[in-house]
């Protein structure tokens, strides 16, 4: 058997999945980005540390991003538009579930690329039509994948990483969401 | 204490339905002296707790139980619930199984030498006790039905005989399995409007280059692989069944059929919530996965064939059309409206242990046992889905299953055997 490198650890993965199948507690993690206004539309969003496997952790390095709203919504356009981070989101989580799939299936990746469209009628942020509701109303990812596989095997690693995806899984179905002041 | 002694037998099976007497058929060509308390009659949930219109998946001429065939004049065909009670019924009877009929089991536990079984009719040792209670006593309905408004009446495959004690007006059934999916076509054919939620499931043709699909499952040796074998047992095990009904017609009734039938499909049922049902948007990829891994199946069976030089004898390869994607899916429903009358939750079984006082019981409420042999010295499983291939799932699978179980609990009873019977198997 060749030698697949997609550069997933599937066997690091795979293991975990097994202690944590006998312990449900460590694999509860919490998230968290830290946000600060700046002025107008336009915030800075920062994310440095998560909770997981029973203690807390810094990322390597801290992420901050820029997040605003483009000058044809009479904004400063400092970072791109709050809806647009979920489609990073979504790109990003699908493409590393291509990834582990096609690592843990024998499959060479060569490029995996895609575009992910989120179609939104901001009728409904701006209140001008009450029937419109204010998030996508549809989104479509086109994956080109170029890998030794059939055309069938690239659409399973793409359905399977839909499968085992967060964001697709946040995207698609309902969360609790509860926003309070402190 | 009482002070009527308990009575005794070398092994006892829970069950009389195909499973315990298959399991009582081998225990009597070993010698093996044994009861079988069955809480209803034999057959006890084919007759009660199954809609009238069901017949089983698997055609006739895979209706076998050890020393028993079809033999009637359709072997294509597929037995409604009056002729597999009869099937069962006549197995029990050439078989001489030891029946006791309409003795409930309380209690089954740990005794100085082998278990005590305590019943509605007083209480039995047994140095061996084979589960054949089946995988389907509870249906399972997820919490959301607590949020249903009182308007809507909600139904189990349990409660559910025909299409007549519904309300009138619009249905929502969850759930695509073959429940589900047969249940939605009733309903839909009764013109009542069905909405149909639908998760993760196994998409079938009923048949395949003119042979019955579950003809080829069994040629081509898929039914044959062993629980040892499979990549993810947990997965194999609690797969949906298959989209697949049994009528004369041989007709296969996957989504698309659903479909043309003016059955509405939304998404997996994610939440009710004020009144409203949430659906997920994910159905495009429950549908790509289905396609998917019915093609690859189609694929292994076209494989196999050639292979095998048996090319000749089938009709041409053919793949279907993928399962039509609804221009648009409705992700939420109004069911405080009046639109919709009924819920139907086709949602799955599961077994009932809550009378099993020895700790063998996972927390996702399975048996934990490696291949029908019990995690507890002497106690055996029979009936339960891929209990050690894939077959074990269906009456047809019963023979081997309970031979094997049997020889094993044969060597425990001599030597004390306690080993799995395939030691290899997964940890």
């Amino acid at each position: 058997m060749t030698t697949v490198t997609n550069g997933v650890n599937v066997q690091a993965l795979l293991e975990a999945r097994e202690v944590l199948k006998g312990a449900p507690e460590a694999a509860q993690f919490t998230w968290r980005a830290s946000s600060k206004w700046q002025t107008g539309v336009h915030s800075e969003v920062k994310v440095e540390n998560f909770f997981g496997l029973g203690e807390e952790h810094d990322h390597k390095a801290a992420s901050v991003f820029q997040a605003d709203h483009p000058e044809v919504f009479a904004a400063t356009d400092n970072g791109i538009t709050p809806i647009e981070y979920l489609l990073v989101g979504l790109a990003s989580c699908l493409s590393a579930g291509v990834a582990s799939v096609a690592q843990n299936r024998g499959i060479q990746l060569r490029s995996v690329e895609s575009i992910v469209e989120g179609n939104h009628d901001i009728r409904g942020i701006l209140g001008a039509d009450s029937d419109v509701r204010n998030g996508f109303n549809d989104i479509k990812v086109t994956f080109t994948i170029d890998a030794d596989a059939s055309r069938e095997d690239i659409e399973a690693l793409v359905a399977q990483s839909q499968k085992r995806s967060a964001v697709f899984d946040a995207l698609t179905n309902p969360t609790d969401v509860t926003v309070e002041v402190a | 204490m009482s002070g009527k002694a308990a009575e005794q037998f070398t092994a006892l099976v829970i069950g009389a339905g195909h499973a315990g007497l298959a399991a009582s058929y081998f225990l009597s060509q070993r010698s093996i002296d044994h009861v079988v308390l069955e809480r209803g009659e034999v057959a006890s949930s084919w007759r009660r707790e199954r809609w009238d219109s069901l017949r089983l998946l698997t055609p006739n001429w895979q209706s076998r139980l050890p020393g028993l065939r079809y033999e009637g004049a359709d072997p294509d065909g597929y037995m409604t619930m009056p002729e597999v009670t009869e099937f069962i019924e006549r197995f029990a009877k050439v078989s001489r199984a030891p029946v006791r009929t309409g003795v409930n089991v309380t209690s089954v536990r740990r005794g100085d030498d082998g278990y005590r079984v305590a019943t509605d009719r007083g209480e039995i040792t047994a140095r061996a006790v084979v589960i054949a209670t089946g995988a389907c006593n509870r249906p399972t309905v997820p919490p959301q039905r607590d949020a249903v408004p009182a308007s809507v009446r909600q139904l189990t495959p349990f409660d559910y005989r025909d299409p007549a004690q519904l309300p009138d007006g619009g249905v929502l059934v969850v759930g695509a399995s073959a429940t589900g999916v047969q249940l939605a076509a009733e309903i839909a054919r009764s013109g009542r409007p069905v909405t149909l939620s639908v998760g993760e499931h196994t998409r079938l043709p009923r048949t395949y280059r003119g042979r019955d699909v579950l003809w080829w499952m069994d040629a081509a040796g898929v039914w044959d692989q062993r629980y040892d074998e499979l990549d993810d047992l947990t997965r194999a095990r609690r797969l949906p069944s298959p989209q697949l009904v049994g009528t004369p017609e041989r007709t296969t009734l996957d989504l698309n059929a659903l479909e043309s039938i003016g059955v509405g499909l939304v998404g997996r049922l994610a939440a009710v919530r004020d009144g409203r049902a949430l659906f997920s948007g994910g159905l495009r990829n429950v549908f790509s996965l289905a396609d998917l891994k019915m093609n690859r199946l189609l694929g292994t069976f076209d494989e196999w064939a050639r292979a095998n030089g048996r090319d000749a004898e089938v009709d041409a390869p053919e793949r279907f059309e993928p399962t039509r994607v609804p221009a648009s899916t409705r992700l939420q429903l109004d069911l405080g409206g009046g639109d919709i009358r009924a819920i139907v939750w086709a949602t799955g079984f599961r077994p009932d242990y809550s009378w099993l006082d020895v700790p063998v019981v996972d927390p996702k409420g399975q048996l934990r046992h490696e291949g029908g042999v019990v995690d507890s010295p002497g106690l055996y499983a029979l009936g339960l889905p891929v209990l050690r291939r894939r077959k074990s799932t269906f009456i047809y699978g019963i023979e081997d299953d309970a031979r094997e179980v049997i020889d094993h609990l044969a060597q425990f009873l001599k030597g004390g055997n306690s080993k799995p019977v395939i030691p290899n198997g997964p940890a």
